[in-house]
């Protein structure tokens, strides 16, 4: 919130003023009330492998995260930029194979990944989009230094915490939304639903039929399916409910069968279609890989996308971002030491200290070692899970991620935080002004996923 | 609407009823309890057969006493029928068919999960019963009060209503049949204090002691109160309401779909029945079968129901 003169920054000015009148044992009650409202409404998740299984509240901090209208200019120029490049790569590793021939991209990474689905090789889906919905995770280092550390192609959740957090900023504070002019983001189901409809696929005649794909209640992110399904006005179905009939695939009515046309699903790629995939998947539907290669279903994000969320993948988006926009990236990429790669392994083993490592296909925060806040006996295992499969991790720096206040019992504390910013992707591509911004609750740590203890704060990006 | 929506809506509603009754049968045993000089723990023995639980009981348990059967019926997990499985049920059905409800409603289950599991989560001592049964019935009747305040009047509305009224009358039809002999007039010492108390109970647990009152001035006899809990239609719980309500739920879905079912004739079969008989008709062909075969055809209902509008497949 202050710079280095000890001064409101331009984005909080008018929030400082009006904190600094605030009286603390009131902000602290209300902290407690927009627990008890967000318990009440049961937005909670499931963290799995805990002893008590049941659901979690992910803990809230009231303390916007404001972003100024100039700043969010540049990252989101960024982002499309990036999210451009994502789509068409992934059409040219299933295509021509352009990037791999220019010798940017070794072949083997893309071929031998199991994210990379060779069904998927000569198919193009319904309107050329890959990647319906992206959530960037972006973290920030310096005024106007952004890195991207994850580019979530797959299916980025969390969206659901970006508006009942502004929900619930809206109802405690109305009078701060009169003092700072805050871009909305309540239109995203809309523009989420109309954006879905747009790339209906060629079977579809007349109006297209959505619905959300969930693997059901007990799933870590059921609270955000049907969230969404309920503020977009479309069915929330599980694989149960789905069968191929004619061709179709369509949903069990209490008055028959009806045809779905566009399946925003929640499910992974692995468990959509066991004829094709896992055979054992109670949670997808038989033969709806035929169904879309025939055109007659649109899967968002399309099957296959999930490559781009490979680590050692990432590692190369700038030469990918340069190949496909011949440009340089705007956004950073946060160096990465591939541990396949003979003498990037040396130097992680070397320095893991001061790395982080990370599992190439791991997400949630789950599997990784943040080195300098590891203990020597937890470097040591990890040394050894590395040198078995050294092709299974990379390791990155870990970097001086920026800070943001959060209240405390004492008043206010600087947090390590992330950004996750959300994409729609159509013929256009729309970035919601605003996003998740997920924060490291504990002192000092740099770990911001809600699995491990992370809370979340509004995020808002000023009109100026 | 699909299938398994109206699956969820009809046994979230299910469940949400049978809590509810759960806590009446408990209510009438406590009330048994203390108004009867030497009361015995088997007068449990009764509720618990009310409560169609007496057999899994013994698995669990080797004797039968008040403090384990209470505990039996509100709070432990292995008996489905418990209050807070069937909450905890009625909640996971709500969360699946959360795209159905108002928030309102969605809220007010959730709540009253949030509490309940709070007040039952461990063993409750005898003096805090009355507070515990309170607050269920308060937790079930907002429950209520959300839904109906706040629902569109549509196939949701519907498939909930048929699965509360589906669940009442059978709740009703058990109590009878486990009762049925206290009803009899032929073994019945008619006026003795016992039958007396023995019908209060039967009445108290489906919540019609007061009510009783004022439609049979007073009076206690057998006839009257198998009257009222079979073919009064003006009384809430009776199985001729329950089946007009059932009637008139599956009508609305015919009108709205352009189909009828089995169901719907099965229904209309045992409405009529219902009107068309008399008590004494009935108590002189026998009180008892009446109630087991009502019972199948409730459960017949059920299934046709299902199978109907496909909630399973």
């Amino acid at each position: 919130m202050m710079n280095a003169d000890s001064n409101p920054r331009q984005p909080y000015e008018n929030y400082h003023d009006w904190y600094e009148a605030q009286d603390r044992a009131r902000l602290i009650a209300k902290s407690r009330e927009a627990e008890n409202l967000f318990r009440k409404t049961g937005i909670t998740f499931a963290v799995y492998g805990h002893a008590d299984s049941s659901e979690k509240l992910i803990p809230f901090d009231i303390i916007p995260r404001i972003i100024s209208g100039r700043e969010w200019r540049k990252l989101a120029q960024g982002i499309e930029q990036r999210v451009i490049a994502l789509n068409a790569f992934l059409d040219d590793i299933y295509h021509k194979q352009e990037i791999i021939k220019a010798g940017r991209v070794p072949r083997e990474l893309i071929e031998r990944n199991v994210a990379f689905l060779p069904q998927m090789i000569g198919f193009k889906p319904p309107g050329g989009v890959y990647t319906h919905i992206v959530g960037t995770d972006i973290v920030r280092t310096g005024e106007d230094q952004f890195y991207v550390l994850e580019d979530n192609a797959r299916t980025p959740s969390g969206v659901s915490y970006m508006l009942e957090n502004r929900e619930t900023m809206m109802q405690m504070f109305p009078e701060l939304f009169h003092l700072n002019k805050v871009r909305p983001v309540e239109d995203y189901p809309k523009t989420l639903r109309q954006s879905l409809a747009s790339l209906a696929p060629p079977g579809c005649s007349g109006k297209p039929r959505i619905a959300v794909l969930t693997p059901g209640i007990f799933n870590s992110a059921y609270y955000e399916h049907s969230f969404l399904a309920d503020m977009m006005g479309v069915e929330l179905v599980e694989g149960s409910d789905l069968r191929v009939v004619d061709g179709k695939v369509k949903m069990r009515t209490t008055r028959g069968y009806e045809a779905i046309d566009v399946l925003y699903r929640r499910v992974d790629d692995d468990f959509l279609d066991p004829l094709t995939f896992r055979p054992d998947s109670a949670l997808g539907i038989p033969g709806i890989m035929d169904v879309y290669k025939a055109g007659n279903i649109t899967i968002a994000n399309a099957p296959g996308t999930g490559i781009c969320d490979d680590k050692a993948i990432y590692s190369y988006m700038p030469e990918i971002v340069e190949f496909y926009t011949g440009r340089k990236a705007i956004l950073e990429n946060v160096p990465t030491w591939r541990c396949s790669e003979e003498n990037s392994l040396k130097y992680v083993l070397e320095h893991l200290e001061e790395l982080v490592v990370k599992e190439v296909h791991g997400s949630g925060g789950y599997g990784m070692l943040v080195g300098p806040t590891a203990s020597k006996k937890e470097c040591a295992a990890f040394a050894e899970k590395l040198k078995a499969r050294p092709s299974n991790y990379i390791a990155q720096p870990t970097l001086s991620l920026s800070t943001v206040p959060i209240l405390v019992n004492k008043g206010i504390a600087p947090r390590h935080v992330d950004l996750r910013p959300y994409v729609l992707v159509s013929d256009k591509v729309q970035i919601i002004p605003g996003g998740l911004t997920r924060v490291a609750l504990k002192e000092g740590s740099l770990v911001v996923n809600s699995s491990q203890g992370g809370g979340t704060k509004d995020t808002w990006v000023l009109e100026d | 609407m699909l299938g398994r929506t109206a699956n969820g809506l009809y046994w979230m509603f299910r469940y949400i009823e049978r809590a509810e009754n759960i806590a009446r049968l408990i209510d009438a045993g406590l009330r048994m309890a203390l108004t009867r000089s030497g009361s015995s723990d088997e007068d449990w023995d009764g509720v618990l057969q009310s409560a169609g639980v007496r057999e899994d009981f013994d698995t669990v348990h080797h004797k039968l006493t008040s403090a384990d059967a209470i505990d039996y019926l509100l709070r432990d997990h292995s008996n489905p029928s418990s209050v807070m499985s069937c909450i905890e049920a009625a909640r996971n059905n709500a969360r699946m068919v959360r795209t159905a409800l108002t928030r309102e409603t969605w809220e007010a289950t959730n709540e009253c999960w949030i509490e309940l599991k709070l007040a039952l989560s461990k063993r409750v001592k005898p003096a805090d019963m009355p507070e515990v049964i309170g607050t269920i019935k308060r937790c079930t009747a907002l429950i209520r009060g959300a839904f109906h305040g706040t629902m569109l009047r549509d196939d949701i509305y519907n498939f909930s209503r048929i699965g509360t009224f589906i669940e009442r009358a059978d709740n009703t039809a058990r109590i009878l049949d486990v009762k049925y002999y206290v009803l009899l007039p032929a073994i019945a010492k008619v006026g003795s204090s016992l039958d007396n108390m023995q019908w209060e109970s039967i009445l108290r647990s489906v919540s019609a002691h007061r009510s009783y009152s004022w439609v049979y001035d007073g009076d206690y006899s057998s006839t009257n109160i198998s009257d009222f809990l079979i073919l009064n239609d003006r009384m809430p719980r009776s199985l001729a309401y329950s089946y007009d309500k059932l009637v008139s739920n599956l009508g609305y879905l015919a009108k709205l779909y352009g189909d009828n079912h089995a169901a719907h004739e099965t229904a209309s079969a045992t409405l009529m029945l219902l009107r068309s008989r008399s008590i004494e008709d009935i108590m002189e062909q026998g009180l008892h079968e009446f109630i087991e075969e009502f019972i199948v055809h409730n459960n017949r209902l059920g299934e046709e129901i299902s199978d109907g509008y496909r909630f399973y497949r």
